[in-house]
């Protein structure tokens, strides 16, 4: 298998990385030899096993549906990038 | 008093409590050598004298029953700190400041502990060298052009060059374990559910485990007991009756069966690491041990399940900086450039890396031939644990495949850096706990360790193999403090 430029250019843009084409083409190596290592799973064969999501082997606990912090809002925007009393301030979306 | 850095915790602590030291004295001594080891990198961000007022303010109202009474501790800065700037070794959180405190600091507080800094570390843990971090390298006290291992590079250095009595890692798989090898300390990963999630930069969810590192094992059962808690606030953490791993820390390993697994020998492994392991099994039969031959036969496969797994889940995790909330942000002509530049310029080479490899296998056409064939050989894995645990106690293995490395030496390839986790990551994928002891040195002078690999919720058990073998083994950390001019 081999991961080709354009495979690299799609998963950037699912990723939300901008890459250009020198970063693209290191990438491209890099993976190509994690992949290479990575397909020795293949030798296995898996289809009666059931696939492990969870090592913790507890059922998700239930709690009352309760209000415990409120009014945070100064400490949420605290760390905000961009300057702003009440909202996350971001480029204009709707022209 | 004789030199205070150069005291364990447990002897730190003793002395606390009969009022031969005051917390002062002893927060002033960490504060002093640290300030003095600069060279090392150890530390991100330095909190010294806000710890020394904390000091004076313990003096004037001790609290003598507690664990860690006025005991000063810097931690990894991958647990977020109120107040304190939390990076993760990353630019893009370089000036986040967290409003609110992780549940495992929390608890060392709680005890009367005293925050002095966060230690540097691998860019969101993710490297094997502490080599990623975007405030640049750790050195090994042990040796100048050493790497101290990674991701809890910063926290194993600083442990062994006695900057801090003790300090908290984080382990995805073999973070705490491989760094405690390389500078010849101890390590805990506890079981998967142990110590709480809740307030850690999260790298694969179901992987990270919080633990103790510490210059031995008294001390090591001693954090363990204060980090270990249940915990709301993480879905994950278990219900267990937990131990008082300190109080119940005992020598008496007579009997135990303590399992060897022939797949740990690995193609081109060094005589060296051999010889140690052998080593080990002697000291383990000296303890009154029983030793027996085991298979962990899919052993081969942790590492590629591992670098499908930990990236998938990474890829998710890290989703959410994207420069709108916190942390750094680059401008763009639109929403959608701000987010892709904000993480191409805000993320290091490795971490992009790993979103990049999490984001292929999660995507669409190839989740099953990738992410659920992963997950399918983790329950393989899971299963060889399960029935080597029918017929022994704990596991017996070598911590890593070799010493610490130079610096540079293993960062322009990926994989090799990778298969220094071999013998650690398996345990991840199976969330049991595994204990990294120093137990020799190599021809070159450098520490060497051994992993005693236990049930899961055993921790008890393995840290007694610890403390009984640490006896027979006396090693000796060779440090010279040639950092100190």
């Amino acid at each position: 298998m081999s991961i080709d430029l354009k495979t690299i250019k799609h998963i950037s843009k699912l990723s939300r990385i901008s890459v250009d084409e020198k970063k693209a083409e290191k990438l491209a190596s890099d993976l190509n030899s994690i992949f290479d290592f990575i397909e020795k799973l293949n030798e296995l064969k898996t289809e009666n096993v059931e696939p492990l999501t969870s090592v913790a082997e507890t059922t998700l606990k239930l709690r009352p549906d309760e209000v415990k912090s409120k009014n945070l809002r100064e400490q949420i925007i605290k760390n905000s990038p961009k300057d702003n009393e009440d909202y996350f301030v971001v480029p204009k979306v709707i022209e | 008093m004789s030199d205070i850095t150069k005291q364990t915790l447990s002897e730190l602590v003793n002395n606390i409590k009969e009022k031969k030291l005051s917390s002062s004295e002893i927060t002033q001594a960490f504060v002093d050598r640290s300030e003095k080891s600069k060279e090392l990198n150890t530390y991100i961000t330095e909190d010294f004298s806000n710890a020394l007022d904390k000091a004076k303010k313990f003096d004037d109202n001790p609290k003598l029953d507690l664990k860690l009474p006025g005991i000063p501790m810097a931690v990894k800065d991958l647990f977020c700190t109120a107040n304190v700037r939390t990076t993760a070794g990353s630019k893009i959180l370089n000036n986040f400041v967290p409003t609110y405190e992780s549940t495992v600091t929390q608890n060392i507080w709680n005890e009367g502990a005293i925050l002095i800094g966060k230690l540097n570390c691998d860019e969101f843990a993710m490297g094997s060298s502490n080599e990623t971090s975007f405030f640049g390298n750790v050195q090994n006290p042990i040796d100048k052009n050493l790497v101290p291992g990674g991701s809890s590079g910063g926290s194993s250095s600083a442990v062994a060059a006695q900057l801090t009595p003790i300090t908290i890692g984080t382990d995805t798989g073999g973070s705490i374990r491989q760094p405690a090898s390389f500078t010849g300390t101890v390590g805990l990963k506890p079981t998967y559910g142990s110590c709480s999630r809740y307030g850690i930069v999260a790298f694969a969810s179901s992987l990270d485990q919080a633990g103790p590192m510490a210059q031995n094992v008294q001390d090591c059962a001693l954090l363990q007991e204060v980090i270990s808690s249940y915990d709301q606030k993480d879905s994950t953490s278990i219900d267990f009756k937990r131990n008082l791993y300190s109080k119940e820390l005992t020598k008496d390993i007579k009997g135990k069966k303590i399992g060897i697994p022939k797949e740990y020998r690995v193609d081109g492994m060094p005589k060296e690491i051999d010889d140690l392991w052998q080593k080990g099994i002697e000291y383990a039969k000296d303890c009154g041990a029983e030793i027996i031959d085991i298979s962990l036969p899919h052993t081969n496969y942790a590492l590629p399940t591992y670098y499908i797994v930990a990236p998938a889940e990474a890829s998710s995790n890290l989703a959410r900086y994207d420069g709108v909330k916190y942390g750094f942000r680059a401008d763009g002509e639109n929403l959608i450039d701000m987010y892709e530049k904000t993480r191409s310029e805000g993320f290091g080479a490795e971490v992009q890396r790993r979103i990049m490899i999490g984001t292929y296998v999660l995507s669409s056409g190839y989740y099953d031939a990738y992410y659920l064939k992963a997950q399918k050989v983790r329950k393989l894995i899971k299963n060889d644990f399960d029935e080597a645990y029918k017929k022994v106690d704990a596991i017996l293995t070598p911590s890593t495949p070799s010493s610490a490395f130079k610096i540079g030496e293993k960062t322009n390839d990926p994989v090799s850096m990778y298969l220094n986790d071999i013998f650690t990551v398996p345990v991840n994928l199976a969330g049991l706990p595994g204990i990294s002891i120093p137990a020799g040195h190599d021809s070159k002078g450098y520490p060497l360790g051994l992993q005693i690999i236990g049930k899961a919720f055993d921790e008890q058990n393995i840290l007694n193999i610890a403390y009984a073998m640490e006896e027979k083994i006396n090693f000796k950390n060779k440090i010279t403090d040639w950092w100190i001019k």
